[in-house]
């Protein structure tokens, strides 16, 4: 879908040069005929052409990155896992701002909410009942947190979906524009944080957790066993969030009502109800997020969800608004680029590299790199 | 009976008030084409009547049912289908992807209706997979036409269907509005190409100003000397 896009840029001007060269040479010349070729495969390439192509497009040329002399290829490693927390979290804002066509300011604190009613489940009400634990296996934290993760994200969904019946539909009945959402969007970002806070004071926290060994991989890289998991997930969950945007009709339907919600209308396709599907993915995915990103950092912060707002939107940016697939390939850029760089500025300052690659890109090409032509 | 009766629509976007009272009736069976110049509310007219622009006074009758409040995720489920002029297909998605959406309403499986709809419309069939967004202007209207026709609607309302299109494109979607309509389906149309509209339309009403003008039978109209002056290029 949005994939074959990123072609549009240099297939076609290919074309269209083999063209204007081809256009002197007479009909059946060698050279003729194999830009004639040359043209057909350009065309069959860019017919084949998928989201999946782009993907892996950007996690090859990042993979080599790190086979630079001068790049740690432990960095690289750590910001495909930091890349795909992003990824996690900017799939569910870029498919908000598809289907509500506005910037979900709030995004970031739903993600900390999740962290932080994982927290709660693990630590109060799993506990209550005498099911408590840490050191899982391989990994530091307990197998508490697996019960926790489908919970709080389900938890955050409905919340989000309430958020949209209590606050946005309002909002979208009365038709205001983009920056009225966006600013309510802020307001509710604030309140969802001040409520965190309330509940669990701003101290730092942390799951329940025991030290495990990291493991050694070539080129002097090393991965924490969590680390595995986070990337585990965030790749078992990219592959649901496509399956169901592809496959269901509930994801065609989402996506034909990001395309055009009038048309989506008086086609029949309840777009209310598209809009809380919308929700209640971005907000689980969102807690999800919020919980992984919990275990990368080793801590819970209210404002943890709020300061990720950059890297947020800064992959939902670099891969075209509104696009899914995009957001993905973005997000890889966007964890490698912010993890390389500590490598020669103060780590405290990457999130500094999101947002000047979020600027440079927006004055350079604000349609994003997979951006649609349209 | 009349299949859809609209009577005196007052309607508008915000301060503007674009119809001032337009009624119309389309019989079953029978093919209607609104006329005018432009900006006389024929679009508006239509978006009326599907529950995209509300009607501020008046009613929209449809099968008997008053209609004139219903959503339009509402009224396509009265056997009532809408084709907007442009922006008539969703491009991200797929040929068989936008005939599924076509048929999101359907409780049973499209998979049979989408074959029909694939041999009404050949040029389709050749590529399912194919994204909408890099159709041609003619295969897009066919597209829109087959993805309104899912549902298998009473009254199909086109607006333009003829829009942007070179002329040999044209006559062939005017031959499948005709073929269309050989199979019971009655259908509204909203035209710039008054001439080839007007010759395959039982009746027709010509537009003025958010108001009715004229009202006759196609040929008839045709014939009219004011309509020719005026909106046939003489």
């Amino acid at each position: 879908m949005a994939g074959r896009e990123v072609t549009q840029g240099w297939i076609p001007a290919f074309a269209g040069m083999t063209r204007r060269f081809g256009k002197g040479l007479p009909k059946g010349d060698g050279v003729g005929r194999g830009l004639t070729a040359w043209r057909a495969a350009a065309e069959r390439l860019r017919g084949a052409w998928s989201p999946g192509y782009s993907v892996a497009a950007a996690v090859a040329v990042l993979l080599i990155l790190g086979f630079l002399p001068f790049v740690k290829m432990g960095l690289v490693v750590n910001g495909f896992v930091l890349g795909a927390i992003i990824a996690t979290g900017a799939i569910g804002l870029t498919l908000i701002y598809g289907n509500l066509n506005f910037a979900n300011i709030a995004h970031g604190d739903y993600m900390a909410m999740g962290a932080y009613v994982a927290f709660f489940v693990v630590t109060d009400l799993l506990s209550a009942v005498g099911i408590q634990g840490q050191g899982f296996g391989p990994f530091t934290f307990g197998y508490p947190l697996l019960i926790a993760l489908p919970l709080a994200a389900a938890v955050v969904a409905l919340g989000a979906v309430v958020l949209d019946v209590a606050v946005y539909r309002r909002l979208r009945n009365r038709k205001v524009n983009a920056v009225v959402m966006a600013m309510a969007s802020l307001g509710l970002a604030i309140a969802v944080r001040g409520l965190i806070q309330i509940i669990w004071t701003g101290e730092k926290l942390q799951f329940p957790r025991e030290s495990r060994q990291v493991y050694h991989l070539p080129m002097d890289a090393r991965i924490p066993p969590d680390s595995i998991f986070i990337a585990g997930l965030a790749v078992v969950l990219v592959v649901g969030v496509y399956l169901l945007l592809t496959r269901t009709k509930i994801g065609k339907a989402m996506r034909a009502t990001a395309d055009n919600p009038d048309l989506a209308r008086v086609t029949g396709i309840p777009t209310e109800r598209v809009i809380w599907a919308t929700w209640a993915i971005g907000g689980g995915l969102a807690a999800i997020a919020g919980i992984l990103l919990a275990v990368f950092q080793a801590q819970l912060l209210p404002s943890m969800g709020w300061e990720f707002l950059i890297p947020l939107f800064a992959a939902v940016i670099l891969g075209g608004i509104g696009n899914p697939y995009g957001a993905l390939v973005g997000a890889l850029v966007i964890g490698v680029s912010m993890e390389v760089s500590t490598q020669w500025i103060t780590p405290s300052y990457k999130h500094a590299v999101a947002f000047i690659i979020m600027i440079v890109l927006l004055l350079a090409r604000p349609r994003g790199l997979l951006g649609r032509s349209s | 009976m009349a299949l859809l009766e609209a009577r005196d629509i007052v309607a508008g976007y915000g301060e503007t008030q674009i119809l001032h009272g337009v009624s119309l009736v389309v019989n079953e069976g029978e093919i209607v084409t609104i006329i005018g110049p432009n900006g006389c509310g024929k679009s508006t007219f239509m978006k009326a009547v599907v529950g995209l622009v509300r009607v501020r006074t008046g009613s929209v009758t449809f099968r008997g049912t008053d209609i004139t409040d219903y959503p339009p995720e509402r009224v396509v489920r009265t056997g009532l289908c809408y084709v907007p002029q442009s922006a008539n297909v969703f491009p991200s998605l797929s040929i068989r992807e936008n005939l599924e959406m076509g048929a999101f309403i359907r409780g049973d499986d499209a998979r049979a209706r989408i074959d029909e709809m694939f041999g009404l419309f050949p040029d389709l069939a050749r590529r399912p997979t194919a994204r909408a967004g890099s159709l041609s202007g003619g295969q897009r209207q066919m597209l829109a036409l087959a993805r309104a026709l899912m549902l298998d609607p009473v009254l199909l309302l086109l607006d333009e269907p003829s829009a942007g299109l070179s002329p040999a494109i044209m006559g062939m979607v005017f031959e499948r509005i005709r073929e269309i309509n050989a199979t019971g389906v009655a259908l509204l149309l909203v035209e710039q190409q008054a001439r080839e509209a007007l010759q395959v339309s039982d009746r027709g009403y010509v537009l003025s100003g958010g108001e009715n003008r004229l009202e006759d039978g196609g040929p008839a109209l045709l014939d009219n000397p004011e309509v020719a002056r005026l909106y046939l290029g003489g």
